[in-house]
């Protein structure tokens, strides 16, 4: 197989996040101006000299990214709508650092926001995906969690994971969330409370579920050189994968699209993975982060229970996982929460990320996965940054 | 084990009757080819002609091959239950209201994986054999449910399965005309079927015909005047009983044997038309609006409405031209209930039997239809939930001719057979 | 009245005087018509056969959305629904004969006197009870001979069987109510050259009328000789006997056969 180019000479910088509230009235319109308005400020790039947009929202509907480009002003000549969710920030990176480096585009802006209202939930979920109607919603759960029951079930069941497992993740994050000052929940969790909370979907209970709710993330993608001449701190891209509808024949999901590219993720950047000094994996609950853990490489497949028992996932750990608190504890602002990992990695890798850095990090991967259809989700993605030379 | 159902207690009359919330009914058209077969009791998925792979969910485009030549075919619905789950929240109002909840995910024998609502009895710890079917839902959907291989007597009362189906046990029934033999038969069945009161309709009650007073003996049975060509009639009986009733079977019927030419004048085929279209429309426009408020009214509330209608309305048979007309006018009529009954969960059944072993068939040759058939043929749609149902040899093979080729059945209706 | 008093008094006297004794309620009048509902019963033949309509109505508005500010119906029925009229033309033993129909009979012969017979202790005793000669004569000798002309109304008191099922009466063998035997009717039309004749049943004819030789002899007699019937009557307990004003012409159908109509006696008070 022919290797793919490098992503040498792209930089990532500009970590922004808009505030996440639980409803809000304003549309995606109003969150995505807030988070273009952000980059500008920080960036001191002037909004005229950002060429390139690539954006992520549900519910930017019946707008796509290029309704956007009128509402907010904006002429760019690389334009790119990603409406894939949580795999959407490793996504859009991918995409917008090609444009950089083909010269499509100087200066790309990358938002990831949704609103939520207090009816969103029931507008969004009728038109999600055609085999979700068809297949999924007719069964009465309301949304993902009974299909990440199934899978979270059939992962227990298979390789003897307890709940506990899951618990200690999530656990971990909360420790994480309590040095973001931008996370929605503010109150530790203990284990206890984890497995006490109140049963949504069984093995699933409360706190293995996100807290939907409205806000943007988002980050600018140029060349390195800019980045230098604008002063700005930065990373670069060591590597990244997707993959899209990976084995399709497993009749539920117990492994993701990252574990047919994860080798060529890890040639790309030429590292293995003890090399990494923290992963932002995606957490739409816990038995897909413990995958995420055996398919990039961590432990072995069923092993993840053994390897959260083994580790401390905290930002000070030895194996620091979703530093911001991840979605499980920071929320889940629609697609933003694709981008959640991406920003707090560029944060962790410019000394940005306060009370909760990963002392002494240098590599950081993140990962993506998303839009779930009716059994299980297709995107996969991953991608290993690095700090600036 | 399913827990029998029981008698229901009598209704607090001072507190507001639930509404029906229907769960949802979106469906893509593709999708839709599982609620046609549903309709009819069976259970189809897609197989591609060129590959023969097996399509979940339904689909444009062979997953395996890309080839577009995808048919209907039944399934034998068996497979493994790979994993279980019991739902404590939803955001859905149906399932809300319904909770605790529960789902499996069963990998067809066939090749695909499916998400299916669990009957009680499928064991807790998967794998398990499971042998999966197609039920219409409330919102008139097909959903697919994980069965037992082997179920107990009482498996009909489980609690998520008695929300597919429309089994008379413990409920209020309306039986338009117990004059006729298929009436008195449908009562007996009815009541053997554990209806708590069935009442039973009569026009003219001066006219004096046999076995009525043999049901009317039956506890269960109330003789009630009913005209179907009095709209007075209608209303009258819906006011006095129409917020009781939970299934409506219309039975009446007018029957003779008249194409064009045999009979001059129209008055027998309006008598025809009035009851068998009118009769409907007049019954509808009375009984449906509280049948459609009761429908989500506890465990055995308003749950559906049953047309004998007849396969000649499917194609006109020339010997009984008129009467297939009005049979087949009603069939519309039907399908306009049908929609207007969705939105309230109520089941609208329609049988299409060929010839009943009746005095308007006499010169019929066999087979034709028992009273007792049709009238067990009934029963079972309410219990299976289905919606179109070709009771007997004849109405299903007219049945199959008329999909294979319309015309050429009219042709052969036309020609005598 | 005598002709002879006639002869002393003008037509506008007699009419004038008429008016006033209906004002004074010296003449009263008397309803004999069973009212138009959905549930009266109508006459019943087998099933191959064409089937009189019952009367049915519906409502067009009622001071609502399909009419604000009125009231109306449509009904529809046969001619021979609830209280009807017979024509000769009816029967096929008056098919052919002139001015035969309701819309050609002469118009005076809507008003005529009215002979009632009382049957009604014998009918309560026999629901097939045939009026006979011997019957008639009897009347005859109490209340005068029959006149030329006059109706002959069958009282039988069927009328007051509010249930239709006690009204049609049927059972296995058929229908069972009163009606004139053969005898009586010839008798009438030949001996007595009736009007018509008027029952309170279902029809002119006995129930069983069917079986009497010929079949159904009031309708085969008397539209035969061009004469009319009545039926479904009410109320004959309150005429009397002799000397009650019949009013009843039906609806001016073409070619009609009968229709449903308003009967009305003029009595005087204290009848």
């Amino acid at each position: 197989m022919k290797r793919r180019q490098s992503y040498e000479g792209v930089a990532v910088a500009v970590p922004i996040t808009v505030p996440y509230v639980r409803y809000s009235t304003r549309t995606a319109h109003w969150f995505i101006g807030q988070a273009v308005e952000a980059l500008v400020k920080a960036s001191g790039v002037p909004k005229e000299q950002i060429d390139g947009l690539c954006l992520s929202s549900f519910s930017l509907v019946p707008d796509t990214a290029v309704g956007v480009t009128q509402h907010l002003g904006l002429s760019p000549r690389w334009l790119d709508h990603v409406p894939t969710g949580g795999a959407s920030g490793v996504m859009c990176l991918r995409r917008a650092a090609r444009a950089v480096q083909a010269g499509d585009a100087d200066i790309v802006a990358c938002v990831g926001a949704d609103t939520n209202h207090v009816d969103s939930f029931r507008q969004t979920l009728g038109s999600f995906s055609n085999f979700a109607r068809d297949a999924s919603y007719p069964y009465g759960s309301g949304g993902p969690n009974s299909i990440f029951a199934f899978i979270t079930a059939n992962y227990m069941r298979s390789y003897g994971a307890k709940r506990e497992d899951f618990g200690r993740i999530a656990v971990d994050q909360r420790t994480n969330a309590l040095g973001n000052p931008h996370a929605m929940f503010k109150k530790p969790l203990t284990l206890d409370e984890y497995m006490a909370a109140r049963p949504i979907s069984d093995p699933i209970h409360l706190f293995d579920c996100v807290m939907p709710c409205a806000g943007a993330e988002a980050f600018l993608v140029m060349s390195e050189e800019r980045a230098r001449d604008l002063g700005l701190a930065h990373v670069v891209i060591r590597g990244a994968i997707e993959r899209h509808n990976a084995f399709a024949d497993d009749p539920v999901m117990v492994r993701g699209g990252w574990l047919v590219d994860r080798d060529d993720l890890y040639a790309q950047a030429g590292v293995q993975p003890a090399a990494l000094d923290f992963v932002q994996t995606y957490d739409d609950y816990p038995v897909i982060v413990m995958m995420q853990f055996e398919d990039l490489g961590f432990c072995e497949k069923g092993e993840g229970s053994a390897f959260v028992q083994s580790h401390k996932m905290t930002f000070d750990g030895s194996f620091p996982n979703n530093t911001s608190g991840g979605q499980l504890s920071a929320g889940q602002a629609g697609a933003a929460g694709g981008f959640l990992g991406m920003v707090e990695a560029i944060r962790q890798l410019t000394d940005a990320a306060g009370p909760r850095t990963v002392p002494d990090a240098q590599l950081g991967l993140v990962a993506g996965f998303g839009m779930v259809t009716y059994d299980r989700c297709l995107c996969t993605g991953a991608v290993i940054l690095g700090r600036s030379a | 084990m399913t827990m029998p159902l029981m008698r229901p207690k009598r209704k607090n009359p001072v507190l507001r009757t639930r509404q029906m919330n229907l769960p949802p009914w979106a469906r893509g058209r593709v999708a839709l080819g599982i609620t046609a077969s549903a309709a009819e009791g069976r259970f189809e998925l897609q197989t591609c002609e060129d590959c023969g792979t097996v399509q979940y969910p339904p689909r444009e485009a062979c997953h395996k091959c890309l080839s577009p030549r995808l048919h209907w075919r039944e399934q034998t619905g068996e497979g493994e239950l790979i994993s279980s789950t019991t739902l404590h929240h939803s955001n859905d109002l149906f399932f809300r209201e319904r909770l605790p909840w529960r789902l499996g995910l069963v990998h067809l024998d066939a090749g695909p994986t499916l998400m299916v609502h669990l009957h009680g009895e499928v064991g807790d710890i998967p794998p398990a054999r499971v042998r999966v079917g197609a039920r219409l839902d409330r919102a008139g959907q097909a959903v697919l449910i994980g069965f037992p291989n082997e179920g107990s007597a009482h498996m009909a009362d489980d609690k998520m399965l008695r929300e597919m189906t429309s089994d008379p046990k413990f409920r209020k029934v309306l039986v338009t005309d117990g004059k006729t033999e298929v009436g008195q038969a449908i009562v007996r069945a009815l009541v053997k079927a554990g209806a708590d009161i069935v009442w039973v309709g009569h026009a003219e009650p001066w006219k004096k015909m046999g076995g009525l007073d043999d049901i009317t003996a039956l506890p269960q049975v109330t003789l009630v005047p009913l005209d179907l060509t009095n709209g007075r009639s209608v209303s009258e009986l819906a006011g006095e009983i129409g917020g009781k009733v939970d299934i409506v079977i219309n039975n009446a019927e007018v029957h003779r044997n008249f194409g064009i030419g045999a009979r001059r004048g129209t008055d027998v085929a309006k008598a025809e038309m009035d009851i068998n279209y009118f009769g409907l429309l007049r019954l509808a426009q009375e009984f449906g609006p509280a049948l459609k408020g009761r429908s989500a009214d506890g465990a055995t509330g308003a749950t559906a409405w049953v047309n004998l209608l007849s396969i000649y309305a499917l194609s006109n048979f020339p010997p009984h031209g008129t009467f297939s007309a009005s049979k087949a006018a009603a069939h519309s009529l039907a399908q306009c209930l049908r929609a207007e009954m969705r939105p309230a969960g109520i089941r609208v059944i329609n049988l299409f039997p060929g010839p009943i072993d009746d005095e308007w068939n006499q010169h019929m040759p066999p087979p034709k239809l028992a009273a007792g058939a049709l009238a067990n043929a009934i029963v079972k749609a309410l219990r299976d939930g289905v919606e179109d149902v070709y009771p007997g040899d004849v109405a299903q093979e007219w049945l199959e001719r008329w999909r294979d080729n319309p015309k050429i059945l009219e042709r052969e209706l036309a020609a005598g057979g | 009245m005598t002709t002879a008093t006639e002869e002393l008094m003008s037509t506008a006297e007699i009419l004038g005087g008429l008016v006033s004794a209906m004002a004074t309620g010296r003449i009263r009048v008397i309803d004999l018509t069973q009212t138009l509902t959905p549930e009266f019963p109508q006459i019943a033949l087998p099933p191959e056969m064409g089937q009189c309509w019952p009367f049915r109505i519906e409502e067009v508005s009622k001071y609502d959305e399909r009419g604000p500010g009125w009231y109306w119906n449509n009904f529809s029925c046969g001619e021979h629904t609830g209280t009807h009229f017979d024509a000769p033309i009816h029967w096929i033993s008056g098919r052919d004969l002139p001015n035969n129909s309701v819309d050609t009979i002469p118009v005076q012969h809507f008003v005529a006197p009215a002979c009632v017979i009382d049957c009604s202790s014998e009918s309560a005793a026999d629901d097939d009870y045939l009026l006979t000669v011997a019957d008639i004569e009897r009347y005859e000798a109490r209340h005068g001979r029959i006149p030329k002309g006059a109706w002959a109304l069958m009282r039988t008191d069927w009328s007051k069987r509010q249930d239709p099922e006690a009204y049609q009466n049927f059972d296995e063998t058929g229908q069972h109510t009163p009606g004139p035997s053969t005898e009586a009717v010839r008798f009438l039309v030949e001996q007595r050259d009736v009007l018509g004749f008027g029952s309170e049943a279902i029809g002119t004819d006995a129930g069983q009328g069917y079986h009497l030789r010929p079949p159904y002899p009031c309708h085969y007699y008397m539209h035969g000789a061009g004469r009319y019937g009545l039926q479904c009557l009410c109320n004959l307990d309150l005429l009397p006997p002799a000397g009650a004003v019949l009013i009843c012409p039906p609806l001016k159908i073409e070619k009609g056969s009968g229709s449903p109509l308003r009967v009305l006696a003029l009595v005087g008070s204290g009848s």
